[in-house]
Parts: structure tokens; sequence; C-alpha cells
């Protein structure tokens, strides 16, 4: 019994470390005043921070992941819950296999859906462009979104619709004061995860983005040079945070919806 | 099916022959119902019989596949639930979560032209009525399950409906508070006059609450009839079965006249049958139903049309109150109950004593077998 609980304790701390020990060099290397990124640190030094404050092209490509990322994102959470509330609510011929259907982008590999996108669209005659990026990513968020909005509409009690229809309220109405308010941790979920998605999506970006990159085409464009690798990591450190404060929250708004429950 | 465009204007609630399936199963299955304006009605029966979707009908939640919904003399079948005069406690109270108190219980009048100097004095007179005085403010998630109850009734009350409709409102609370529930319950169903439409499985609840009770069972309502009826003459063996004890008896008949049919029983002998209390289709076969109180022991001054039986005492309970004896008959599979309520002034044999049990023939109900 106590050995099999060591086996497993020391399964959990490799896990852990494999897992987090790459992400920590990340902020180490990006303090440290050092070009080369080698073992044994050199000394503190936020100057590769202050860097980032004047590349330009770092500053636009940013600008495109979030008008992508937050595009796509409230796409994909408006799609996202029009499909939980259909498929929570409504019973329809082909239901199942439509679900099915906008899950799996889940589970398709991202190249094979950049690469099936890219083709589409060039067939059709389309220009890439930053829109393209959205419409790629606003196709992989939507599963997500709509696998947490189904989780927010199934805690939602039915009878408190009915009791507002009873009460003399409209259909509209009933959505508005009572279904929306009910399932905003869901939706503030929904917006949360969906943003970090679209923020670190690589792939889809790469494919169908035009000559406008989002921030992780740029990083990767940056690695052939070496001398901008410190500044490149810095600007990983604060993917990070950014990235782990809104999972935080995203993980604070689901629990929150669970409670709503009881 | 019957259509009809007038109807008895005393009925504030007409349902006739409603019909509901889901997955091919008959929830409703022809149903009539009317519902006096003014009365408190309830819709007995165990789960699944179809009492609830019947209060969701007329609600307007389901929407029958056969037959009329008449509220207040208007044909309602294509009114939606926000447009008919009905309001609906519902069984987990359905109190919005994200409101408070005053919220909830005002929920009703956001559709309404009243002033917000109205709006307020209606809530506080709304909860007032329902016992919550001064609770305005209070976080619906900060409410037990009495209080979410009460919000409730005022929430519904608030809007002045013809009809209230409850469906199960007191199974979620505990033994003591239901008691005291089902008293408000009944004094409030008096003060405001509105028509309460009960859905229970709780026999005592719509014996004790109710001016008028409906059993169903399997989608059909077998007998309606106040609650001294339904006890004492229950029209079907299944609503005698259902509402409080009975002992039955197979008999086969072997006489009859103008008002009496003579049936016999191995045990029991030959005795007379009143035709008012035979109910069902004729057959010589009868099952007979007596009352564990309607059967007495060793009773001295024997009235004129007693009958009686000997029988051996084989269990014996002590129930505070009353004390239930169980005796053993050869014809019979099952117990016979005797119960005594008068405990001090009656006999109390042991188990094991040979007894005289004798009952009156007027307390009989009988049933012809199908």
């Amino acid at each position: 019994m106590k050995k099999s609980n060591k086996i497993f304790k020391s399964i959990v701390i490799l896990f852990l470390t494999f897992l987090y020990a790459p992400a920590l060099l990340l902020p180490i290397f990006s303090f440290n005043n050092s070009k080369v990124i080698a073992f044994p640190l050199t000394g503190f030094s936020t100057i590769w921070f202050e860097e980032l404050f004047y590349e330009n092209t770092l500053h636009n490509a940013l600008l495109n992941s979030l008008v992508i990322a937050i595009s796509s994102t409230i796409l994909a959470t408006i799609l996202g819950t029009l499909v939980a509330r259909a498929s929570t609510r409504y019973i329809f011929y082909g239901k199942k296999i439509s679900i099915t259907f906008i899950l799996v982008p889940l589970i398709l590999p991202e190249i094979i859906l950049g690469v099936c996108l890219l083709t589409v669209l060039i067939q059709l005659g389309l220009e890439l462009n930053l829109w393209s990026v959205v419409l790629g990513h606003t196709l992989l968020i939507t599963p997500f979104s709509t696998l947490i909005m189904v989780s927010a509409f199934n805690n939602l009690d039915i009878s408190l619709e009915e009791a507002s229809l009873d009460l003399g309220m409209s259909s509209l109405q009933t959505f508005r004061i009572i279904i929306l308010p009910m399932v905003s941790p869901g939706l503030i979920s929904s917006l949360l995860i969906g943003f970090v998605i679209s923020l670190d999506e690589f792939i889809i970006a790469f494919f169908l983005t035009g000559v406008e990159p989002t921030l992780p085409v740029y990083i990767w464009s940056q690695f052939r040079f070496p001398a901008k690798l410190p500044s490149t990591m810095a600007l990983g450190t604060i993917l990070l945070i950014v990235s782990l404060i809104l999972v935080s929250l995203f993980e604070y708004f689901r629990r929150k919806m669970e409670l709503y429950n009881n | 099916m019957i259509k009809k465009n007038s109807i008895n204007k005393e009925k504030i609630v007409d349902l006739i022959s409603i019909e509901k399936s889901f997955d091919q199963v008959k929830a409703v299955n022809n149903v009539c119902l009317g519902i006096n304006e003014g009365e408190f009605f309830s819709l007995l029966g165990p789960s699944g019989c179809g009492k609830t979707t019947l209060l969701r009908i007329i609600a307007g939640f389901e929407k029958p596949e056969n037959g009329d919904v008449f509220i207040n003399g208007k044909n309602v079948n294509f009114v939606a639930p926000n447009n008919r005069p009905t309001n609906m406690v519902f069984q987990n109270y359905a109190i919005f979560p994200h409101l408070n108190v005053s919220e909830n219980v005002g929920y009703g009048l956001r559709n309404t032209n009243f002033s917000k100097d109205q709006i307020l004095k209606k809530i506080d007179g709304a909860l007032e009525l329902v016992g919550l005085k001064g609770y305005n403010k209070r976080a619906s998630s900060a409410l037990s399950g009495g209080q979410r109850q009460r919000v409730a009734l005022a929430r519904a009350l608030i809007l002045k409906p013809r009809v209230l409709l409850l469906d199960e409102p007191l199974s979620a609370l505990d033994k003591n508070l239901r008691e005291q529930m089902q008293f408000e319950l009944r004094q409030l169903q008096k003060s405001v006059g509105i028509t309460f439409i009960l859905v229970t499985h709780d026999q005592t609840e719509a014996l004790t609450m109710s001016d008028r009770v409906g059993v169903m069972f399997n989608g059909k309502v077998d007998q309606v009839a106040t609650p001294e009826q339904i006890y004492n003459k229950p029209k079907t063996k299944m609503v005698a079965a259902f509402i409080g004890n009975m002992n039955f008896f197979e008999t086969e008949c072997k006489g009859e006249n103008s008002k009496t049919i003579t049936v016999f029983h191995k045990d029991l002998g030959n005795f007379k049958l009143f035709k008012n209390n035979i109910f069902g289709r004729k057959n010589p076969k009868l099952t007979v139903g007596i009352r564990p109180e309607n059967l007495k022991i060793n009773s001295k001054n024997l009235k004129r049309q007693s009958k009686s039986f000997t029988a051996k005492i084989v269990e014996k309970s002590f129930m505070g109150d009353t004390i239930l004896f169980s005796i053993n008959l050869s014809g019979n599979n099952n117990n016979t109950y005797i119960s005594v309520s008068d405990i001090k002034n009656s006999p109390n044999p042991n188990i094991g004593d040979e007894i005289l049990v004798t009952f009156e023939e007027e307390d009989v109900v009988a049933y012809y077998k199908e």
C-alpha cells in the first residue's frame, strides 16, 4: 500500500517536472543578461523586455493576433451558444450527427485542417488575410465553445424558463433576463478559453495568414535570428503569464457555473 | 372529438376529451374534467399517472394531441403560457437564483403598466400575504425550503391569476413544515378566493386540503368527488386501494332484489350489498371492500344489520392512536386488517385469540369483476 503510494508520487513528480521545467526556462533566460541561451546565468537584466518596446513588426503582429483572437472568439462563442441551445432544448432530425461534425475539429490534426482550409480558400479565389485566419480559428474554437455552453445549458433548470414564461414574459425577454445571466459564467469561460486558443495557435495561422503575421507566426520567424532569441523568450514569458491568468479565470468561472446548479 | 364553443360559465377550467402521449405511451387518456370557480381542487394519483401532464396542459406547457382546454369560458388551445390567466408554483419552486426576493416576486409585473411605487407596494403586500414581510432584499440563495415556497407563491399570486396551479408544492418539505404549509395554503386559498389546482401523490394532503379531489390512474380520471365521498364511496377498486387502507374479499352473487344484492364469501358467509354502493359493469363475481375501521371486534351492542364472523388474530401492532390487528381468513391470501381507534373502550385481545368480528352491511362497497 505504502510502496505503491510512493511510486504514484514519483510518477506525478516526474510528470509535472517534464511538463513545467521547460516552461520555467523561459522566464529564467529572459531575465539573463547574455545573448547566449545557456547555463550558467551571467546576470539579471530587463533589457530583453525593453527591446520588445522597439519592435514595430512585433506590435503589428500582436495587434493582428488580438483582432483575430477577439473576433474568432466572439464568433465561435455565438455559434457554440446556438448549437448548445439547440442540442439541449430541442429534438430534431440529424441532431446527433450534426453535433458530432461540429466537434470534429477537436480531434482533427490542425495541419490537416490548415491545408484543407487553404485549399478551399484558394479554390474559391479568396485573398488570404486576417479574416481567413479568423475563419480558421472560429472553426477551431467552436467545438470548445459548444462543449462549454452545452454544460452551461444542461445546468440550467428548464423550470426557470417555464416559470418566466408562466409569469407573462416573452421568449425573448426570458432569454435576456433569465437565461443569459444564468449561462454568463459559461459565456465568459468560452470567451477566455477561445481567446487563449486563438492567441497561441500557430499551424492554421501559418497556413492562412497572408502578409500580416500573427504573434506565434512572428515568433517562429524570429528564430532565424539568434540575436533575437532572448527577446523572443521575454515575449514568451509575457505570453505564458497572460495565458496562465486567462486559464485561471476560465477555471474560476467554470466552477462558478457548477455552483449555480446547486 | 366533441367541439364546444359555449360552455358552463361556472367552470373556470373545463377540459374536454384531452389526450396526450409521450413516445406512444398515453400520459393523458381522454380526460374530461371541470373545475369550479373558487374551489381548491386536487389531482391525486401515483407517480406517472398523468396528473402533472394534465396540470402542464392547463398551464400551456404541453400541447394536447386531442381535446379542448377552456379557461374562464375561452378556448385556450392556441394561447401561449404567458397569455393564460394561470400561474404556476413549480415542484422545485423555480426561484430565479440571480434575483433577490423582491425581484423574484415582482418579476411578473415587469410587463405591466404599474408605476414603480405601485409595484413596490404590491411586492410588500404579496410578501406579507405569505408571511415573508421584510424579506425584500434577501438573496434567493439564502432562503430555506419553506421560504422558497412562499416566494414562489407570492410571485404567482401577485399577478392575481384566475387559477393557481401547484405542482407537488409540498413534497420537498419535511413533515412538520409540510403539515403547517398544508394548513396555510388552505387558509391562503380561502382568503384570496382564487381557484387552486394542486397536483399531489399524497392522499392525506389531497383529502385534508381540497374541496374536491380527482383521482387519476394510467392517464384517466377514475373519480371526481369530495374527500368524504372519495374515502367512503370510492368508485373503482383502484381508488379504493389507493385511498386509505381497504380489505378486499372475492365474493359471488347469490341473489338480487330491487335495492340489494346478496353475496357469499367462504368466511364472511352470506351478506347484503346495497346497490348504490356497487360500482362497475354487471358480473356475478364481485370484489367487496371493507375499511379496517369498519370491522369491529366483539361489539356487544350488535345492530340489526350487523354481520359477524369468527377469526384468529395473527398479528397486532400498536400505532399510538390506533391498534392494528391482522386476522387470517382461509379464503384470502392477504391478511385482513382491523383498526381500533377507541383503544380505551374496546376489547384488546392478544395474538392467537379467537375473536368475533362484526361489520355493518351499509359500510361495505363492492366492485363487479371486469
